[in-house]
C-alpha cells in the first residue's frame, strides 16, 4: 500500500514538473524567494528620524541596513528632492557603505498612485537617482548601488487619501546579501 | 531502499507538490469580469432579436448572446422575448404589421445550419417600418459559439449604425490581489463583455503595460520578475514566453509597430535618463528616438508607422509630443492646454488621440484632435488613466477606481454611453483593447 502511494506521489510531482501542456496558461513566472519587505512606515513625509524607528521584514532577513539608520526616503508630490529631514539618514548610508565596500545596495524609487503609470516608472528611477547621487556625495561608490523603479506598483500602504500616498512617495534603501 | 523516514519525507513530498498541482490545474480559469452599462443613449434603438431556430440542440443559445452585446452597447433596447408574439425564422414567415406594433424599429431572424463546412448561423436584418431586408449572413460556427455570436452582432451593428461592431473582441489587463506585502500580479484576457477570463501570466512582482501584437496572436507586457523591469512577449496560444528587452535599467511601455516588427518602448540609460528607442525585433538592434535629460516615455505608433506619439516632460511637467521615425526628425509639441497630458494612443484613423489629462487637479481621459491637440474630457473620476481604444475607434477603455476598487470602464467616444467592468477578485487595471479578430 505503501508503495502504491509512493508510486502515486512520484507520479503526481512528475506531473506538476511537466506541466500541463494543454493549458494555455503560463507556469508562475514568480522570482527565486525573496518576497517584498517593505518598511513600516515612519511618520510619513515628516520622516527621518534616527536608528531603530523602522524594521524589517521578509526572506531577505533584517536589512542590514536598518540598524545603520532609517532605509526609506520620502518625497513629496511631484518631485525627487531629497528634503533636509532625510539628510542624516543619507550620510548613515552613505557613509556606511563608504567604509564596506563591499556592501551593495538596491535603490527602489515609487511614486504614489496618481497619474500615467508607465510616466511615474520614471518619477520612481528619478527619486532613486537622486538619492543615488547624494550617497556618492556622502561617500559610497557608484559601484555598490542599483536602481529599480516600481513607479506606483509596489504601495506601501493600501489607500487613496493624501496620508497613503505620502507613504508611497518614497526611496527604499535594500541591503543586499552576498 | 525505502525506510519509514524517507517514506515519510516524500509524503511530504507528494502532499505539498499535490496541493501545488491542485491549485495549478484548478486555478480559477473565469475570474469572472462583470460589465455594467452605467449610461445609455437617452434614445436607444428598439431592436427584435428573434431566438435563432435550431438552437435548441447547440450548446449556446446564439441570439441570446447577441441581445446582451446590442443592449451592452447602450445604444439599442432589445424587445424582451415574452413580447413577441411568433418567433419566425425565416422571412417569408415574417408580418411586419406585427412588429410595427411591437414599436420594434428593425428586426433580427435566423437560425442554426448544418453545411459541408461546419454548422454555422443563418441570419438576416429588417428596417421593420418600410421590410426592407438591409442584410443576411451565414457566419460560420469554427467551434466557436460565442465567437460567431460576437460575429453576428458586429455584422447587425454595422447594418444599422454604420460602423463596424467591436463585440468580437478580446481585452487584456492586469489584476492584483493580496496583502501589500504579499501581492499576486496576473495579467489577464477576456471577451469584451467580460466573459471567458484567463489567466496569461502571473507572478509575486509587478506586471505592467500589456499590448497586443496587430495580428492579435501575442501580448507584449512589462514583467518585473528578478526585481527588475524587462519587456516580454508572449505568444497567447502556446504560453510561450520571451524575453526581448532586458537592459540595464527601465525596459517598459511596450507597443508594437503596425507591421507587428519592431516594438517601440521606454528604456533608460546608466544614469537613469529614460528615452523611447524602437526595437527591432527579428535583429535585437536598438534605435534611439529620443535624446533628451527629461522623462520620454509612453510611444504610440501612428496607424500609418511612421510616427511615435509620446509623453514627456521637457516642457516641465508632461505633455504629448509626436516626431516623425526617418532620421534627424525633431519631436514635435501637440498639446498646450493644461498642466498634464501623457500617455497619448491614436484612435484607429489616426485622428485622434486618446490622452490622461488634468482637469480640477483629476486624472481623467480625454479625446483630442492628434493635429491641434484640443478636444474635450470624457471622463470623471479621480484617476483615469490607461485608455485604449476599440478597434472601431467609438469606444475607450481606461483604468479608474469604484469606491476603494481599482476598475476597468468604457466610455464612447461621443460620450453618450459609458460601462463599468469589475473583476470579483481584486483589483484590475490597465486594459488593452484587442484588435478585430482574424477571419476564420
Amino acid at each position: 500500500m505503501n508503495r502504491i502511494l509512493l508510486w502515486a506521489a512520484l507520479g503526481i510531482v512528475a506531473m506538476g514538473l511537466a506541466g500541463c501542456p494543454k493549458r494555455p496558461q503560463t507556469p508562475p513566472a514568480s522570482t527565486a524567494g525573496q518576497p517584498v519587505a517593505p518598511q513600516s512606515a515612519n511618520a510619513a513625509g515628516a520622516g527621518g528620524t534616527e536608528s531603530g524607528a523602522a524594521e524589517a521584514m521578509g526572506a531577505e532577513g533584517a536589512n542590514a541596513g536598518a540598524r545603520v539608520a532609517p532605509t526609506t526616503v520620502y518625497f513629496d508630490f511631484d518631485s525627487a528632492e531629497i528634503k533636509p529631514e532625510f539628510a542624516g539618514l543619507i550620510a548613515a548610508h552613505g557613509r556606511h557603505l563608504g567604509q564596506t565596500l563591499g556592501l551593495r545596495i538596491r535603490l527602489e524609487g515609487n511614486t504614489d498612485e496618481r497619474g500615467s503609470p508607465e510616466y511615474n516608472i520614471g518619477l520612481g528611477e528619478r527619486r532613486a537617482q537622486a538619492v543615488k547621487q547624494a550617497l556618492i556625495l556622502q561617500g559610497a561608490r557608484a559601484d555598490q548601488m542599483v536602481t529599480v523603479s516600481y513607479g506606483q506598483e509596489r504601495p506601501a500602504v493600501e489607500g487613496h487619501t493624501e496620508d497613503a500616498w505620502a507613504k508611497n512617495r518614497r526611496v527604499e534603501i535594500v541591503y543586499l546579501t552576498p | 531502499m525505502t525506510d519509514g523516514s524517507e517514506l515519510r519525507f516524500l509524503a511530504r513530498l507528494a502532499r505539498s507538490t499535490l496541493g501545488l498541482a491542485i491549485l495549478l490545474a484548478f486555478a480559477p480559469a473565469h475570474a469572472e469580469l462583470t460589465v455594467e452599462i452605467t449610461q445609455g443613449v437617452s434614445t436607444p434603438i428598439p431592436v427584435a432579436i428573434v431566438p435563432f431556430a435550431g438552437s435548441s440542440g447547440a450548446p449556446l443559445d446564439i441570439a441570446s448572446v447577441v441581445e446582451a452585446d446590442l443592449r451592452r452597447s447602450g445604444r439599442f433596447d432589445p424587445l424582451p422575448r415574452k413580447s413577441m408574439l411568433r418567433t419566425p425564422s425565416v422571412a417569408s414567415d415574417v408580418d411586419f404589421a406585427e412588429w410595427r406594433l411591437l414599436k420594434t424599429d428593425y428586426l433580427v431572424i435566423g437560425r442554426m445550419v448544418s453545411g459541408a463546412a461546419g454548422p454555422a448561423v443563418q441570419f438576416e436584418l429588417f428596417n421593420v417600418l418600410s421590410g426592407a431586408r438591409i442584410l443576411g449572413y451565414s457566419v460560420p460556427i469554427g467551434g466557436d459559439y460565442r465567437l460567431a455570436a460576437h460575429r453576428t452582432a458586429d455584422l447587425i451593428y454595422q447594418g444599422i449604425v454604420g460602423i463596424r461592431g467591436a463585440f468580437a473582441t478580446r481585452i487584456a489587463y492586469v489584476a492584483a490581489d493580496g496583502a501589500v506585502n504579499a501581492r499576486r500580479y496576473r495579467l489577464l484576457v477576456a471577451d469584451s463583455d467580460g466573459v471567458n477570463a484567463h489567466t496569461i501570466v502571473q507572478s509575486r512582482e509587478p506586471l505592467m503595460s500589456p499590448a497586443w501584437s496587430p495580428d492579435g496572436e501575442q501580448l507584449a507586457y512589462v514583467s518585473f520578475e528578478g526585481r527588475a523591469s524587462s519587456i516580454w512577449i508572449q505568444t497567447l496560444r502556446t504560453g510561450e514566453r520571451r524575453k526581448v528587452s532586458a537592459r540595464e535599467g527601465i525596459n517598459g511601455a511596450p507597443a508594437f509597430s503596425p507591421d507587428g516588427k519592431r516594438l517601440a518602448l521606454a528604456a533608460s540609460q546608466k544614469d537613469g535618463n529614460v528615452d523611447v528607442y524602437v526595437l527591432d525585433l527579428a535583429s535585437g538592434q536598438y534605435l534611439r528616438v529620443t535624446d533628451d535629460p527629461a522623462i520620454d516615455t509612453e510611444p504610440a505608433w501612428s496607424p500609418d508607422g511612421r510616427y511615435l506619439y509620446f509623453t514627456s516632460d521637457r516642457a516641465g511637467r508632461p505633455q504629448i509630443y509626436k516626431i516623425g521615425l526617418a532620421a534627424g526628425q525633431k519631436p514635435q509639441r501637440i498639446t498646450f492646454e493644461g498642466s498634464y497630458n501623457a500617455r497619448p494612443r491614436p484612435s484607429p484613423d489616426g485622428t485622434q488621440l486618446a490622452v490622461v489629462t488634468v482637469e480640477d487637479g483629476q486624472f481623467r481621459i480625454a479625446v483630442i484632435d492628434a493635429q491641434s491637440g484640443r478636444g474635450r474630457v470624457l471622463t470623471q473620476g479621480a484617476i483615469d488613466v490607461a485608455p485604449s481604444f476599440a478597434p472601431n475607434g467609438q469606444t475607450l477603455i481606461y483604468s479608474t477606481h469604484d469606491r476603494d476598487r481599482g476598475v476597468l470602464a468604457t466610455v464612447s467616444v461621443d460620450g453618450s454611453v459609458a460601462s463599468r467592468i469589475e473583476s470579483d477578485e481584486g483589483d484590475v487595471r490597465e486594459p488593452a483593447w484587442s484588435p478585430f479578430a482574424s477571419n476564420p
